[in-house]
């Protein structure tokens, strides 16, 4: 077993806003642990034999790692934009690899087929050719380019959205979208994923959005929807794990962020959630 | 007439997919069931002690109940889903109505327990969610060899609507739909009524592949 690269990684383990005195048992890669606060008010981890973890608050969430986490927790410096809404959207289980959680949410060809005249719609199917790189470390991808009959919930109509995605940690991923009330800005939306076992995660999505009309719930019901449409699928996902092996899933030109994101979790032998051996 | 839903419940999508099946508009008040739990805060705890939505407001009706809610809309708009009003087969909609109320306790429970972390005895709930899908299943093949499509006759009625949801939903709790033929069968035929709507996790029936293109032989 060589999941020694990713257990020095931070986690997203429960929402800060949640959290009680009483605690919350969830586990981490396959270690149960408990997620409360504390007297004074601060977010506390431990570990089932009551060892103590690290512990960060960020993003509306509360982080953690089993091991000693060499980096600060990746920055996503639009969470400190005023103006901005940030949004809560609430955990959803998937019985699936931690990591083909994230790479899904990296994939644009599928919105028209699973997120039928919300993100995508037949006949525009056509993904353009868009630039993909590795920036300090991250899976970068750029110039992304879909058109979308509802881009967000602030939008009214088909636009052709463009989008930068970005793989700050092996289980997180940031999406920044075109912000059809602020053209100068982008929506952020994540994908912060809680591995709890090599098959089943907790996904926590999170959002830093401009929209100062839409409710907090409506916004919260878009996301849940398009999440909700992703979790059927990922569940009957062939194989389990995600294979890193290259060869076994033949990819396509859209796929390219899907292969820099294989490559870069192979690199770094963060394998939690991997299948490495041709099966 | 408002209704008080959250778009992943299966019991709010019944009223939703029902008014949409009658073309009748509906004045949508969206709950932030989760992460929120707005349903046990003390404005929708006012308006149901049982702190569940779906909640529908008329006037003066206050519905709590996702049956009757199936029930008011029919006879508002489209009586024909209430059945034909023959002794047998109005006690069929009945009957199949109140065991609406098991898929929703047991896959329902199955669903909310994998997806939204709800605690519970998940062996249990599958099991129950289970027995019920036998149970539905042979229904279903029962009707169909009195010649009938749907649980309560050869038309949909709101039983349907009423039993559709959690069954079609069966997978996002763990309890696969692999081993009920008629259940499928009826499930498609549900699907592809006129204005029927999708929630996350129905699709409609539009087919992603063309069919199979076959050579007229012989030429
Ligand atoms: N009164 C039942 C209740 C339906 C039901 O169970 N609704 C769920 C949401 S799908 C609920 O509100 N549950 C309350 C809870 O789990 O806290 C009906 O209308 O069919
Ligand atoms: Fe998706």
């Amino acid at each position: 077993m060589t999941h020694n690269a990713m257990i020095d990684e931070w986690y997203p383990v429960g929402l800060f806003s949640k959290l009680d005195a009483a605690g919350r048992k969830t586990a981490l890669m396959g270690e149960p642990i408990d997620v409360a606060r504390d007297a004074e008010g601060n977010a506390k981890v431990t570990e089932g034999n009551g060892r103590p973890l690290p512990v960060r608050v960020r993003y509306g969430h509360v982080w953690s790692s089993l091991g000693a986490p060499q980096k600060a927790l990746f920055a996503i410096p639009e969470a400190d934009q005023a103006g901005r809404r940030f949004v809560d959207v609430g955990v959803v289980r998937v019985r699936c690899s931690p990591l083909r959680a994230v790479e899904n949410f990296l994939d644009i060809a599928h919105f028209p087929f699973v997120h039928t005249d919300i993100l995508g719609a037949e006949p525009h199917t056509e993904v353009q050719n868009y630039k993909v790189e590795i920036r300090d470390d991250e899976v970068w991808a750029t110039q992304v380019k879909f058109y979308q009959p509802q881009a967000a919930k602030s939008a009214s109509g088909g636009i052709t959205t463009e989008y930068m995605y970005r793989v700050p940690a092996p289980t997180c991923a940031v999406l920044y979208k075109t912000c059809p009330p602020r053209p100068s800005e982008w929506d952020v939306i994540t994908l912060f994923v809680q591995p709890l076992a090599e098959d089943l995660c907790d996904v926590w999505p999170w959002m830093a959005l401009f929209d100062d009309t839409t409710s907090l719930t409506d916004l919260i019901h878009f996301q849940q929807t398009i999440f909700l449409q992703d979790r059927s699928i990922l569940e009957n996902q062939i194989p389990r794990l995600l294979p890193l092996d290259p060869g076994m899933e033949i990819p396509t030109r859209a796929d390219l962020t899907s292969v820099a994101y294989r490559r870069w979790l192979k690199r770094h032998d963060y394998t939690y959630g991997a299948q490495l051996v041709a099966q | 007439m408002k209704l008080y839903d959250y778009i992943l419940s299966p019991s709010c999508y019944k009223v939703r997919l029902m008014a949409a099946l009658t073309c009748v508009k509906l004045d949508i008040r969206p709950v932030d069931f989760h992460p929120g739990a707005e349903h046990r805060g003390p404005e929708l705890m006012a308006l149901n002690p049982a702190g569940s939505i779906p909640i529908l407001e008329d006037a003066d009706l206050i519905l709590t109940e996702s049956s009757a809610m199936l029930v008011y809309l029919a006879a508002r708009a489209a009586p024909e889903w209430l059945g034909s009003g023959a002794a047998e087969e109005t006690a069929r909609v009945q009957q199949w109505l109140s065991f609406s109320n098991r898929l929703t306790a047991s896959l329902g429970g199955a669903r909310l327990h994998e997806m939204l972390l709800r605690p519970g005895d998940i062996t249990a709930l599958q099991a129950q969610g289970i027995a019920a899908l036998r149970e539905l299943e042979a229904g279903l093949v029962e009707q169909g060899l009195r010649g009938m499509r749907f649980l309560a006759s050869d038309r949909p009625t709101v039983a349907d609507i009423a039993c559709f949801p959690y069954v079609a939903l069966a997978p996002d709790g763990g309890v696969s739909l692999a081993p009920y033929p008629a259940i499928r069968l009826w499930s498609r035929a549900l699907r592809s009524l006129e204005n029927f709507i999708e929630m996350p996790g129905i699709h409609r029936l539009h087919e992603l592949k063309p069919d199979p293109h076959i050579e007229p032989d012989g030429a």
